[in-house]
């Protein structure tokens, strides 16, 4: 049992000031601007929450929002399933698993930009290796700053590449937690391999899993750099999601009032997003 | 229910065994009747949980056969071969109720619903879980946890064995006994074959009706607690049972006699075995303090409430004597006595002599 | 080989692919590039790496790099350490709170605090320095070291603090000579994580810096754009950057599996 000390607070106090410095200030700014008008010379006017209404009410806001839950949902509805089945498939032990690790973790620690710079390079119609591949030797026309389908699924496909190794070895760390003895009584009591994945491994990899979803959603949903260094967020606005937008309000019109008030917006969906999904999947645990 | 014969049983965890060294085990010859209640008794690393999981088919031997009755189920799997195994740690569905745990075994056989209550309902009653049944599994405290696995094994009423792999590892001590005794009553009640796999000779010896000892991968001896006490036909088994085990003294042949410290010492009977390495077995309950016999010096004098074990060395040999009364100081000399028909020579390890009628 | 384990494998397969081809790219020279498609670098050319380490627009782009993500990892992890000890060993006012809050700050779209970080840092006269990164990507790494950590700690039994303090140990000795060495996997395994987030984020780095502390992923966006089209030196620069990942994955090749339980499980 944990004991009661209040003096702990001393422990945590570091922690405390330097994210307070780094999350209360800015937050306060961006509330600040959000409901105050400027024409950038310095001067702020009061403006209520009428950036507010006007941004709920934008037909542009609804757009990006709508690409981003898409983006989202079909990030989430590839990489888990597909996480799962190949942290089922992995040899359990030998030579050959550190070297699946770390080569699957190759990808998450490259920095973002370059993953967009990469998949350019790589999907470049006549002279990348995807691009040359789907165009000169299947025949399908694939470019993907003309055609918007192409542009999202490379997208999609560029993200499945990117971060399917987290849900991967989440999975695959909670597998392995699971002693033999779980295996052999149910070979003993007859279960067949989808019961085995449904009352062994499932419930065992049940927390790494919420952590794995957690995770993708937030930085699917927050995404910024590797779909702006890929396409820029076009053609047109088809693959514009909300932080392409955000930041195209904020840095290149820079109209602070609505992109502080889009900011706040975007911040409040992502934590009640995030609180549902945490919600409903430790629902069981509590009961 | 069925008698389970293994015939010339061998296994290797290495793809290639060469040497005897490189089997897990290394000769297993053994039927064990059916409704037996069993142990299976010997240090880690001694081979028994591998014999355990190639009886309950999660290892296929490397050689021999295993027939259950006189069918022979060596290459069958688990699920086909109606046993049931009971884990170290309690194995059970966490997401399911204990109904739905006692009942998962049949339900995957495709039995009849209101027959998988019944049979539930009677081995809850027999487990005293009944109570329990609606309750989450992973809520239940660890007895009961290996409670349900116990019971997952029962449930089916066509088991041929219930293996139980050191089934009380981590329960609470005052919880063992209850335990233990539970499991001494399901045997008389189901009647299946039991085989218990521990390290524990206490366990072993309460539960069995007959201990089979194991040690570096062959079955040294099979008997009675009170024969493997009696009569250890290993010099390993009579020092892994009994506490303190058996005294095990170098020993040299000598005009059918044998010497200890160049002292004849007379044996239970005469010598019908011989070898490189021998030994005088003794244990400390027969060996008394007086004068006469060998001469010792006392080097430790332990009490243990009901009886005292002197410690003596004789030149580099420390013999072990179990003395109730009046104990020597601390560095007196003694002299020691065996009983005679308590004396036994082992060569090479094993029993080399025939009691006297 | 069993016949699943061919699933692992192409997944590998495709995960390299494009890896393969941005590091193809880097040996080309651009004629070659902008000449048509080949499968294999045709003349093999060490140029672009070349220019890379002899331009120090580009060089110190590295450095600059590495040391404001070293700096990141040791300020993460030793804030971390003593709050994590503190969440998983006391309870106190508005513990529970504090962790949640923590947390909320690793869910933030990094685009919401791009101006507001801007005008912060500028205004405590921080702007274009490593410190200023290291201290923005705090955001982010310290809740998730915090976390981590916490995990790892929640492992070891109280017994063993109490076991010290009996022997006669102050705090901090027991913390340093007892528990750090006990969960020094956890340790390596948060400042893993640290040193991956603060270097693969972008978006930050970029518009807290102009020249002196300007990372190198803001430079190969710069040559993207202003000097044309010049695949040959992004790939090579992009193959770079892919390489420090690299060596530090290595390092903790072993503790991967457990490490990614976040010490849970």
């Amino acid at each position: 049992m944990k004991t009661q000390n209040n003096r702990a607070w001393l422990f945590v106090l570091p922690v405390l000031l330097l994210v307070a410095f780094n999350a209360l200030i800015p937050i306060m700014t961006v509330v600040n601007y959000s409901v105050q008008e400027t024409f950038g010379n310095n001067q702020f006017f009061w403006q209520g929450l009428d950036w507010f209404q006007q941004l709920l009410r934008s037909d542009r806001f609804h757009a990006a929002l709508g690409r981003q839950f898409l983006f989202t949902g079909m990030i989430l509805a590839i990489e888990v399933p597909l996480g799962i089945i190949i942290a089922l498939s992995m040899p359990k032990k030998g030579i050959w698993v550190p070297v699946c690790l770390v080569l699957m973790a190759l990808p998450m620690l490259i920095p973002w930009n370059v993953v967009g710079a990469m998949w350019n390079i790589f999907t470049l119609p006549d002279i990348g290796l995807l691009g040359y591949f789907m165009n000169h030797t299947l025949g399908i026309s694939y470019d993907m700053t003309q055609n918007p389908i192409a542009a999202w699924m490379t997208v999609i496909t560029m993200d499945v590449w990117h971060w399917t190794s987290l849900v991967v070895l989440l999975c695959y760390a909670g597998l392995v937690s699971i002693p033999d003895a779980y295996y052999q009584a149910a070979r003993i009591d007859g279960a067949s391999a989808w019961k085995v994945f449904r009352y062994i491994q499932l419930p065992k990899m049940k927390t790494v899993l919420t952590i794995a979803v957690l995770l993708r959603f937030m930085d699917s949903f927050n995404i910024y750099t590797e779909p702006f260094v890929l396409t820029g967020g076009g053609p047109g606005n088809s693959t514009t999601l909300l932080s392409i937008d955000l930041v195209k309000i904020a840095l290149g019109q820079f109209d602070l009032g609505p992109a502080a008030a889009m900011s706040l917006i975007y911040f409040a969906i992502t934590l009640l997003v995030s609180w549902l999904f945490y919600t409903l999947m430790t629902r069981d645990d509590n009961r | 229910m069925a008698k389970i014969t293994l015939s010339q049983l061998r296994h290797s965890y290495l793809p290639n065994p060469a040497s005897p060294d490189d089997y897990a085990l290394k000769q297993i010859d053994h039927t064990w009747q059916d409704g037996g209640a069993y142990a299976l008794l010997g240090p880690s690393g001694c081979g028994k949980s591998t014999l355990l999981n190639i009886i309950s088919g999660l290892l296929e031997p490397s050689e021999g056969q295993i027939l259950f009755d006189d069918q022979d189920v060596t290459h069958l799997p688990p699920d086909k071969r109606n046993i049931a195994q009971v884990f170290q740690f309690p194995v059970i569905y966490d997401t399911m109720s204990v109904y739905d745990n006692l009942a998962f075994p049949l339900r995957n056989r495709g039995r009849a619903e209101d027959v998988v209550r019944q049979r539930v309902t009677e081995i809850a009653e027999m487990l005293d879980v009944t109570a329990m049944l609606e309750t989450r599994a992973s809520h239940l405290s660890p007895d009961n946890k290996q409670k349900i696995s116990m019971g997952r094994g029962l449930v089916r009423n066509d088991v041929n064995v219930v293996m139980f792999d050191e089934p009380l590892t981590v329960i609470d001590p005052h919880l063992k006994w209850k335990l233990r005794s539970k499991l001494k009553e399901l045997h008389h009640r189901v009647k299946a074959t039991m085989i218990y796999v521990t390290h524990d000779q206490t366990e072993a010896l309460t539960f069995a009706d007959q201990v089979v000892v194991m040690d570096l991968g062959v079955i040294v001896q099979i008997g009675t607690p009170v024969e493997l006490f009696e009569r250890p036909a290993h010099t390993f088994v009579g020092h892994f049972i009994g506490s303190p085990g058996m005294n095990v003294l170098p020993a040299e042949l000598d005009n059918g006699g044998a010497r200890f410290a160049g002292v004849p010492i007379p044996l239970e009977g005469p010598i019908t075995g011989s070898g490189q390495r021998i030994e005088i077995g003794i244990r400390p309950e027969f060996v008394s303090l007086g004068s006469g016999g060998v001469t010792g010096r006392v080097r430790k004098v332990s009490d243990l409430g009901r009886h005292n074990v002197v410690e003596a060395m004789v030149g580099d040999t420390r013999i072990s004597a179990i003395v109730d009364g009046p104990v020597p100081e601390q560095g007196a000399e003694v002299g020691l006595t065996f009983r005679q028909d308590q004396t036994r020579l082992y060569a090479d390890g094993w029993l080399a002599t025939e009691a006297r009628p | 080989m069993q016949k699943r384990h061919l699933i692992p494998l192409v997944y590998i397969l495709f995960l390299l692919l494009p890896i393969y081809w941005l590091v193809a790219m880097s040996f080309k020279t651009t004629n070659e590039i902008l000449s048509g498609f080949s499968l294999f670098p045709q003349t093999f050319t060490w140029e672009n790496y070349a220019t890379i380490f002899t331009d120090p627009t580009w060089y110190w782009g590295y450095i600059n790099s590495i040391i404001y993500v070293s700096l990141n990892t040791v300020i993460s992890v030793a804030v971390a350490l003593p709050a994590a000890y503190a969440f998983s060993r006391y309870r106190f006012l508005g513990d529970k709170h504090l962790f949640f809050w923590l947390l909320t700050n690793r869910m933030a779209p990094a685009a919401v605090f791009a101006l507001p970080f801007f005008q912060l840092y500028q205004a405590v006269g921080l702007f274009d320095t490593h410190l200023a990164v290291a201290l923005a990507h705090c955001l982010f790494n310290i809740p998730l070291a915090v976390w981590i950590l916490e995990g790892f700690m929640g492992g070891v039994p109280k017994e063993l603090d109490e076991t010290a303090y009996v022997d006669g140990y102050s705090f901090p000795r027991f913390f340093v000579t007892i528990f750090l060495p006990t969960i020094k996997a956890g340790v390596g395994v948060t400042a893993f994580f640290c040193f991956m987030f603060s270097w693969v984020e972008l978006l930050l780095a970029k518009t807290l810096t102009a020249v002196a502390a300007k990372p190198i992923a803001a430079t190969m966006t710069k040559t993207a754009s202003s000097a044309g089209y010049e695949l040959g030196l992004l790939a090579a620069a992009g193959t770079l950057t892919i390489i420090p990942g690299a060596i530090v994955i290595y390092f903790v090749r072993n503790y991967i599996a457990k490490g990614f339980a976040l010490g849970r499980v």
